[in-house]
């Protein structure tokens, strides 16, 4: 009987009828290729998943912003977790800067509690954007030997291995990388991203830190600035198990898959065409957005 | 203060150990809870159109959840799994807290604590609206 009910009031409100096996076994292979799609295109599964899930699945978007921002702290930590034992990572740094972020997560999270979601999907878009065009942009590596005074009475300058022996790096204008760390930690939070793009132009561009460290530390500060949403996204019900399970284990392998790739294929050429990808999504999201079918 | 000294490198590899374990754990979990929930519960409806929200203490999220944990409910077990990946971050960064006391640099401690606060203040501030 609860059967039939639950058929009539899906058909009712016009909802697509999904049972919990085949939206589950849809949901790991989406999120299997939003990993791989990630992991290529140097975003990170998370955002690719927000997509999938509310276009895709029809889920609202509070919930794909949780199961997203859960899968950006299980391949976050397991990415960070190589680079801290190769000692690329400043965790003196990320440590610092982590301030900034945990408070700009807090303050994105409680602002994603009222913002209306139209908003939040044309920002998401906007975002994702910005970040893959961002991440197309030619790197050189670059160390500066000088470091501001603020810099050297936090420690900030390091080194860095490339190939056996360690290259020292100096840190420049912190005040401009904490703020943008800020903001950086703010869009993290308000959207259940990892926001690498904001937290590596935070290091590379304004602090002047070599790019394998900014993308490295990065990668290791997503972790904390993540729970400190996820504190919020847990008690405003955003963290649904059920959508939760396949969305992370599915990223997770797919982001593993495609960094097997990465190392045989050519990343420039698959990085062009995974961003081309990612824009159309975004734009998708927010297309919907506008119209208001988010 | 640089990473030559071997206090520095020992930490590294602890951390970095810390966080791949942590990683595997939490999804062993879920895993295991979700295979009990679509056993029970495969043959149901979706529907996550609509968002219900939550203004629940942690604190009585996690009680309920160990309760669901203990009466075997796939959904408990799958959320047990998400919080142990939310504690790894945590434990990471106790482990700092730890690590900079012993290198006795105070200026780090001092970071450290600050981070840890306001990830407590986001559990005493997000019920509080």
């Amino acid at each position: 009987m609860q059967y039939y009910q639950t058929i009539w009031l899906s058909l009712a409100q016009n909802h697509t009828l999904m049972t919990v096996l085949t939206f589950t076994l849809i949901l790991l292979l989406g999120a299997y290729a939003a990993g791989f799609i990630g992991s290529l295109s140097g975003l990170g599964g998370g955002v690719v998943i927000i997509p999938l899930l509310t276009t895709v699945l029809h889920v609202d978007i509070h919930y794909a912003i949780g199961a997203a921002l859960v899968s950006v702290i299980a391949t976050s930590s397991g990415s960070a977790a190589a680079y801290v034992k190769e000692g690329i990572t400043n965790m003196r740094l990320g440590m610092f800067l982590e301030i900034a972020t945990t408070a700009g997560a807090i303050g994105g999270a409680l602002m994603s509690t009222i913002a209306p979601t139209s908003f939040i999907a044309v920002l998401f878009g906007c975002t994702l954007i910005f970040s893959s065009i961002n991440s197309l942009r030619k790197k050189q590596e670059h160390a500066v030997k000088t470091s501001s005074k603020l810099a050297i009475l936090l420690k900030l300058p390091s080194t860095y291995p490339e190939g056996k022996t360690r290259i020292a790096y100096g840190t420049k204008n912190v005040i401009g990388g904490f703020s943008m760390m800020g903001l950086a930690g703010m869009l993290s939070g308000l959207l259940g991203i990892g926001s690498g793009a904001f937290k590596v132009i935070a290091m590379d561009n304004i602090m002047k830190i070599p790019f394998k460290v900014s993308t490295t530390t990065s990668n290791f500060m997503m972790g904390v600035t993540a729970t400190a949403s996820a504190v919020i996204y847990l008690q405003k019900g955003y963290i649904e198990p059920v959508i939760c399970m396949p969305a992370v284990i599915g990223v997770l392998l797919g982001a593993m898959t495609g960094a097997r790739i990465l190392i045989k294929a050519n990343p420039r050429k698959l990085r062009l065409f995974f961003a081309v990808i990612i824009i159309m999504l975004a734009l998708n999201m927010v297309y919907n957005g506008v119209v208001g079918n988010i | 203060m640089k990473q030559s000294n071997l206090g520095d490198r020992d930490i590294q590899l602890i951390i970095g150990n810390l966080l791949r374990y942590g990683v595997w754990t939490a999804l062993t979990v879920a895993t295991l809870g979700g295979i009990i929930y679509l056993f029970r519960h495969d043959r149901e409806f979706v529907n996550y159109q609509t968002f219900v929200e939550h203004d629940d203490n942690i604190f009585d999220v996690i009680k309920h959840m160990l309760n669901g944990v203990f009466q075997g409910y796939g959904h408990s077990i799958i959320l047990l799994g998400v919080m142990l990946l939310f504690l790894t971050p945590i434990l990471r960064l106790i482990f700092s807290l730890v690590a900079f006391f012993i290198e006795k640099d105070y200026l780090y401690v001092g970071i450290t604590l600050l981070v840890i606060g306001i990830i407590c203040f986001s559990v005493f501030f997000g019920f509080a609206h």
